[in-house]
């Protein structure tokens, strides 16, 4: 059974870029909320992380700021 | 003990790297990212043959190039030492020691820290080191930039679009920078340029909420709840021992890349090479493998 994939990001942030492109390399469906433009997502993603920085994805309440390839890898099995 | 231990994987070190696997040498590339700067680059139109990429994609291609070749490479190893001359050159990392006949050093350059209380415990809770990244986070908020150069102009541009009011803090008596874009931020009506001025520490409670500074003698508590340091970049050249540096703390290397240590090579923005450009340390890294590549076969 897939995992549900959130992620944090915004627009113009390159390694919220890398971090999507990887995810879709390795064909693993998620939702996209960009904290640019909504509000309440980005509270959420500030509660979740604890931080105020992005990108940050959210494996089955599995919290991994930034593009840690390992840590996201190892989370997914992929 | 392999041939060659390639340090970094941005512009000069993953060029090096292509270098290398097309020599046929037995090589290793340790890295603790992939892209280095270039990854956090915007838009890119000065890299021949391409007239418009993001950086995120050009370390795409990059990337894509280098393990075209089967290359073994080290992510996410953080190298703490190199060390040694002539005879095996010992690379030490976070995980692993390894040996090799050469060494190149491509460890490029990282943002400089205020170094003030604060500043560590806050990171990523309201201090960044990219704007562009987090800038959009603080809509509708107060925001300080530090620094005075390009960087910090560009970041205040970004942020006087979306934040509440910008403080710049400045070290100096006035801006430098590109005089178009001091003229656009000297214009906004949202922002207070404060010159001759020094961050002295950060507070804050869960996340980042004021920031001290310093304005001859004086002190002042300015309420902010991000802060965004945009104070330049050092060089990530503090592993390697027994090399020449300059006083930026620079490799000093030669016109064929060899540093004052035989066997140790470098390229790219880590050297005192002039002029810190992604085409420029790609070529340098190509020159410094090919240098490397001569020394092996002496050796």
């Amino acid at each position: 059974m897939a995992k549900n994939v959130k992620i944090y990001s915004t627009p113009t942030c390159p390694w919220c870029i890398r971090v999507k492109q990887f995810l879709k390399d390795n064909n693993i469906v998620f939702e996209d909320y960009d904290v640019s433009s909504d509000r309440l997502r980005a509270d959420e993603m500030v509660k979740k992380s604890g931080q105020m920085a992005v990108p940050v994805l959210d494996i089955e309440g599995e919290i991994i700021v930034g593009f840690d390839r390992e840590k996201i890898k190892q989370s997914l099995g992929v | 003990m392999y041939d060659l231990i390639i340090v970094g994987a941005g512009p000069a070190g993953i060029t090096a790297s292509v270098y290398a696997a097309r020599k046929k040498m037995d090589f290793l590339v340790v890295t603790g990212d992939i892209g280095g700067q270039t990854a956090w680059s915007g838009d890119i139109g000065n890299y021949t043959g391409y007239q418009f990429i993001t950086g995120p994609d050009l370390v795409e291609k990059f990337e894509e190039h280098m393990f075209s070749y089967n290359t073994s490479v080290k992510g996410g190893e953080e190298v703490i030492e190199v060390t040694g001359a002539g005879e095996g050159i010992l690379v030490k990392t976070n995980k692993a020691s390894y040996q090799a006949k050469a060494v190149i050093v491509a460890s490029g350059k990282r943002s400089r820290e205020l170094g003030v209380p604060g500043e560590k415990e806050y990171k990523n809770k309201g201090i960044s080191y990219c704007a562009t990244c987090d800038g959009p986070l603080f809509s509708a908020k107060n925001v300080a930039i530090i620094g005075g150069g390009n960087s910090a102009l560009d970041a205040a541009l970004q942020l006087i679009k979306i934040a509440k009011y910008t403080y710049i803090i400045n070290n100096t008596p006035k801006l430098g920078g590109d005089a178009l874009m001091r003229q656009k931020i000297e214009g906004a009506r949202n922002v207070e340029i404060l010159n001759n001025t020094e961050v002295t520490a950060v507070f804050g409670a869960e996340m980042v909420n004021a920031v001290k500074v310093n304005y001859k003698g004086e002190e002042k508590i300015l309420p902010v709840e991000g802060i965004f340091v945009e104070i330049g970049l050092i060089p990530n050249a503090d592993f390697v021992k027994g090399v020449e540096k300059n006083s930026r703390g620079e490799i000093k290397v030669n016109s064929r890349n060899e540093t004052s240590s035989p066997g140790i090579f470098a390229a790219g923005d880590v050297t005192d090479v002039p002029e810190k450009q992604i085409i420029i340390a790609a070529g340098e890294g190509a020159k410094a493998c090919l240098a490397a590549f001569r020394y092996v076969a002496r050796h």
